[in-house]
């Protein structure tokens, strides 16, 4: 299964990347992109079965990019999983009813990461 | 109404030794905390800031000399820094990123919602900092490997959301 991983960080998206090898899912192409806009042209050369995302980035952020993203058929039952330190429960929910398939909350263990993929798959 | 420092002061400290713990395994040094006015004296080495908007505004940041932030981003993506490059810069934006970002969760409850600003990082030598505005800042310090990290948060109320700035009357002028 091949990933897209959006954030602005080059630093999480490097760590996302090895946490994501040694999860018990099976990784193919990991692609990445530092934000919404970048995520949405990486998609639509690229399909992926899993999204990690992050909210708050320049450009198109995290919300915009699951509207944008659930709103096309093809990718609407692709995970999203939001990998963010925007930790309100206002944010939580807000995600969520975009189409949010998990929500893990800035700073996270690779164990946190690894469950929530496995309740994915 | 002011902030609440000793509340700050705390969220700071739970936040960081959270950020730290979680994500570089390091249990951090706690060092003294104090109220401050007056900018940060000159100074060598990496800040990074981010902007808080909302009810109340201001930033929160981080700062620390070029050897700590190498040596946290090695810990940060397992690899090893030896001099600050771009890779340190990132690092230390995403750790900044993420003890404000909590910070803020944190205050939030009491303080209503407010946004984040992208991490911007500086590294330099001789530079000096400050926030524009004549409130209170709490500092807060931890130390480590015989270095010290400041994290200062400075916020204020925003009395008014838009601020109409005097202007020229330009058709006057323009007659001239």
């Amino acid at each position: 299964m091949d990933v897209l991983i959006v954030d602005d960080s080059a630093a999480i998206r490097k760590i996302l990347q090895r946490v994501l090898r040694q999860a018990d899912v099976p990784i193919g192409a990991v692609f990445e992109a530092a934000d919404g806009v970048e995520a949405l042209a990486t998609l639509k050369a690229n399909p992926v079965g899993l999204i990690l995302s992050d909210i708050n980035m320049p450009n198109m952020d995290g919300l915009q990019f699951l509207t944008k993203v659930r709103a096309i058929p093809e990718w609407k039952s692709v995970p999203i999983l939001m990998i963010t330190t925007e930790g309100s429960q206002d944010k939580v929910m807000e995600a969520v009813q975009l189409g949010a398939s998990g929500y893990v909350r800035k700073p996270f263990t690779a164990e946190q990461i690894k469950e929530k993929l496995a309740g994915l798959f | 109404m002011s902030i609440d420092h000793d509340l700050l002061t705390k969220t700071v400290r739970e936040s960081t030794a959270e950020v730290f713990s979680t994500m570089l395994g390091i249990e951090l040094e706690q060092g003294e905390a104090f109220v401050t006015k007056s900018p940060a004296a000159a100074g060598d080495g990496v800040l990074a800031f981010i902007g808080l908007a909302g009810r109340w505004v201001g930033t929160g940041s981080v700062s620390v000399s070029g050897a700590l932030a190498c040596h946290l981003s090695s810990r940060f993506l397992t690899s090893d820094y030896r001099s600050v490059d771009d890779d340190v810069l990132d690092a230390m934006g995403e750790l900044t990123n993420m003890i404000i970002g909590n910070v803020k969760t944190t205050l939030e409850e009491s303080l209503g919602p407010m946004g984040l600003t992208i991490p911007t990082v500086i590294y330099g030598r001789n530079f000096t900092s400050r926030t524009l505005g004549t409130q209170e800042g709490t500092k807060v310090l931890f130390h480590m490997n015989g270095e010290r990290m400041e994290i200062h948060v400075c916020l204020a109320l925003n009395r008014d959301n838009v601020r109409l700035r005097p202007s020229f009357n330009v058709q006057s002028l323009l007659m001239h």
